[in-house]
């Protein structure tokens, strides 16, 4: 991975904040987050107006593109998901 | 002051916050009002026979008739609005980032009804035909140009970024939602500006 690639932990940083921006979550809340922490279907705020919202702010802040086929149960299920996810898509970018 | 509002599903969510900076202008002393763009709101026109020209006309219009000495945008208001008017852009953004979020919910909204939708596809519909996203109707003609638009690089007015701000952008959330910090934040900045003017 070259240098200048975000490291894991500011992408982590960069996540945590689209959803306490997204969602209106107290920081704190999302800071007690960890990798099973559910997110779709667990949290009230998480609909599908919000998701769209979310995976949009997600592009333009870590820069990556996220197609059609992509958005499964999977990657929205858990936090733990959804960074991964995340963290794949900053790499292949 | 003329004040352009918000795109779309993003007026909505503002609208509160758009309506709480004003009032703390005419607090301060600044006359402002707010026009529907053609084809929103009480506007009589329809909205599918719109376009981004005929709305940055209108907003020139709307500045002559006013008499405004400054503008005030609020997100991709700031695609509308003169450039050579002195003023402000808080928020800023491309019509592209404001389609891709209608077209992606209209995507997962399709895909929670079981039709498969792509983004890719419904971009096409758009440019040819016009498309329906989120419950408004935009040509083909307004959906090219704002695939296209993006804020001036050269303006007279200033950037209000929402990192000035206290929390994040109201336009992300799933309901309208309101600040008082974050109108008072855009309020002061503009009403700061103007008295050291």
């Amino acid at each position: 991975m070259s240098s200048l690639a975000p490291s894991r932990s500011e992408i982590d940083t960069k996540l945590r904040a689209i959803l306490c921006d997204v969602l209106g979550l107290d920081a704190t809340q999302v800071e007690s987050f960890d990798a099973d922490t559910g997110l779709f279907g667990h949290l009230p705020e998480l609909d599908s107006m919000a998701v769209a919202g979310l995976l949009t702010e997600i592009e333009d802040r870590l820069g990556i593109i996220i197609e059609d086929d992509e958005v499964d149960g999977e990657m929205l299920e858990t936090y733990g998901g959804l960074l991964a996810f995340a963290e794949a898509k900053v790499v292949e970018s | 002051m003329l004040v352009l509002p918000a795109f779309f599903d993003e007026a909505n969510k503002l609208r509160r916050l758009t309506v709480e900076v004003m009032r703390r202008l005419a607090d301060a002393g600044i006359a402002t009002v707010l026009p529907d763009l053609p084809g929103c709101n009480e506007s009589r026109q329809p909205l599918q026979a719109q376009t981004l020209d005929h709305w940055r006309q209108a907003a020139r219009a709307a500045a002559d008739h006013f008499e405004a000495s400054h503008v005030l945008t609020v997100r991709a208001g700031a695609l509308v609005a003169p450039p050579e008017m002195a003023g402000w852009n808080y928020a800023p953004v491309g019509g592209r980032q404001v389609l891709r979020s209608m077209l992606r919910a209209r995507t997962i909204a399709a895909r929670e009804a079981g039709i498969e939708e792509t983004i890719g596809t419904l971009e096409e519909q758009g440019r040819s035909e016009g498309i329906e996203l989120a419950g408004w109707t935009l040509g083909a003609a307004m959906f090219r140009a704002l695939e296209e638009a993006a804020p001036a690089a050269e303006t007279a007015q200033a950037k209000i970024a929402q990192d000035a701000l206290e929390g994040g952008g109201l336009w992300l959330r799933a309901e309208p939602g309101e600040s008082a910090a974050q109108a008072d934040g855009i309020a002061a900045a503009v009403a700061g500006a103007l008295g050291a003017a």
